[in-house]
């Protein structure tokens, strides 16, 4: 779900994930996960080594739990899926205590949770490390189009401007007497949202006469480039060649 | 209601993402063309902002629980589709890697389901809606309404086609396919009410600002009181 966005998760810090450049991070992420989407969904200690593998690069960032927590929650929906899948998935049915269901239904779906579990605890672990900015300039020097990364430079900077519109609005609808509980209250709630969209565009426009009044040519200086040395790029793929050793040993062994 | 990763393997994730590639260039290319250029790219921006923003207000269904807005539909409808797109691309992208909400390797996959199948299928069935009815900005909401009502089981249908090639444990899919498309079909009901009555409201404050509502503006006229000329 999309819903409950406060704010971005990163806390700072000064670990080595901390340290790493974001773009040798943004690229050890996707490999890394990408390796563990590869491995053979029946090799479950596999998995659940690998999982033991990205909770302990998560534990690296010395990240309080508590502030983890509720992110991890973000899996909800399809660990729900991933319970009902034994039950409707086809083929030889097993026992399971006084339950019979099927049994690659229920492989796929330890598997399924492992890998996304791993995938979202891996993800936690670039996010509380990376700044919103950083992020922005790692999409640049990957050579993302530039119109994508203007984009989310924007997005990254008024996010919270935004998200402040929205909490003001709303603390003006509880102050006017609004409760929202039931289907009625949306007409309200709806209009709110076509005058966010009007002040987020109003605020695009003012942003933009703002900006080409200060010399704005269509780009982005890059005033920090970034750069990474063998080392870091070496420490970023250990966990990915692991990922990759694992996925090619699983597979032969199967 | 996000992919995560794991749930497609790893040669359909990568096939969907290099999809997903093809329609964020073509989407750049129509954007630039015809929506918008670079200097506004503070608008679209803005825009995402507002996608991002509109999908953490809470609608409340009753008994305790609520849904929220995907927004694809209503972004195509106020912005055109190939920026929603853009805006929708860099929306799911800002939700994986900074929330880790939806797997980074299904970032591919959702932006096939959100920002490709949702978008254009809703921006379709819109355009083909507001040919029909009267030429008027009032036309514009029940457009966008049926637009959201398609866009929301369409991406649904896709979902499942994914999963049949690519899926993780065979389910029978027929029995997916109901499911999946009753479930979303309800979802699409309470998106396509949402989405008629935030596109009511800026059709009837700012209908300038309507991306679908271009070309059926009543033409303004001068009118000079008699008595001055």
């Amino acid at each position: 779900m999309g819903s409950g966005h406060s704010s971005h998760l990163h806390v700072d810090g000064d670990t080595p994930l901390h340290r790493l450049p974001p773009h040798v991070k943004l690229l050890a992420l996707l490999t890394f996960v990408l390796a563990v989407v590869a491995v053979p969904s029946p090799a479950h200690g596999v998995l659940l080594g690998l999982l033991l593998l990205a909770v302990a690069l998560l534990a690296t960032t010395r990240v309080a739990p508590r502030h983890l927590a509720p992110r991890l929650a973000v899996e909800t929906p399809f660990a729900i899926f991933a319970l009902v899948l034994p039950f409707v998935a086809t083929g030889p049915r097993v026992e399971l205590g006084p339950l019979t269901v099927s049994e690659p239904g229920l492989a796929a779906a330890v598997a399924l949770l492992l890998k996304g579990t791993t995938g979202v605890v891996a993800a936690v672990a670039f996010a509380v490390t990376t700044r919103p900015r950083d992020l922005v300039r790692a999409l640049q020097h990957l050579r993302v189009p530039d119109p994508l990364v203007l984009i989310a430079s924007f997005m990254v900077r008024y996010v919270d401007v935004v998200a402040d519109q929205l909490r003001r609005m709303r603390v003006a609808r509880l102050s006017r007497g609004f409760s929202g509980r039931s289907v009625r209250s949306w007409p309200v709630l709806a209009a709110g949202t076509g005058a966010l969209f009007i002040r987020s565009y109003e605020r695009g426009e003012r942003v933009h006469l703002a900006m080409v009044s200060r010399g704005w040519n269509g780009r982005m200086p890059v005033t920090h480039p970034l750069t990474a040395t063998r080392g870091q790029w070496a420490l970023a793929a250990l966990p990915t060649l692991v990922a990759v050793a694992a996925a090619i040993g699983a597979r032969l062994s199967s | 209601m996000h992919v995560p990763d794991g749930f497609l393997d790893a040669p359909t994730s990568v096939g969907t993402a290099v999809v997903a590639g093809g329609v964020v260039a073509l989407s750049l290319a129509r954007a630039s063309r015809r929506e918008l250029d670079e200097r506004t790219a503070p608008l679209a921006g803005l825009v995402a902002v507002f996608v991002f923003a509109a999908q953490m207000v809470n609608f409340p269904v009753g008994a305790g629980t609520s849904g929220h807005l995907i927004g694809a539909v209503l972004a195509a409808v106020l912005v055109g589709p190939a920026t929603a797109t853009l805006c929708l691309t860099v929306v799911l992208g800002v939700q994986a890697f900074l929330f880790a909400d939806g797997g980074v390797t299904a970032l591919g996959t959702n932006v096939v389901l959100m920002g490709l199948a949702a978008v254009w299928v809703g921006y379709g069935v819109s355009r083909a809606v507001v040919a029909v009815l009267p030429t008027r900005p009032a036309s514009v909401p029940f457009a966008a309404a049926a637009g959201a009502l398609v866009s929301v089981p369409a991406a649904a249908l896709v979902f499942v086609g994914l999963y049949a090639v690519g899926g993780a444990a065979p389910i029978p899919l027929d029995t997916l396919a109901t499911a999946m498309g009753t479930w979303h079909l309800l979802i699409g009901v309470g998106e396509a009410v949402i989405t008629f009555l935030a596109v009511g409201s800026i059709v009837a404050a700012r209908p300038d600002l309507v991306h679908l509502a271009r070309g059926r503006m009543p033409a303004l006229e001068l009118r000079t009181p008699e008595h001055v000329a």
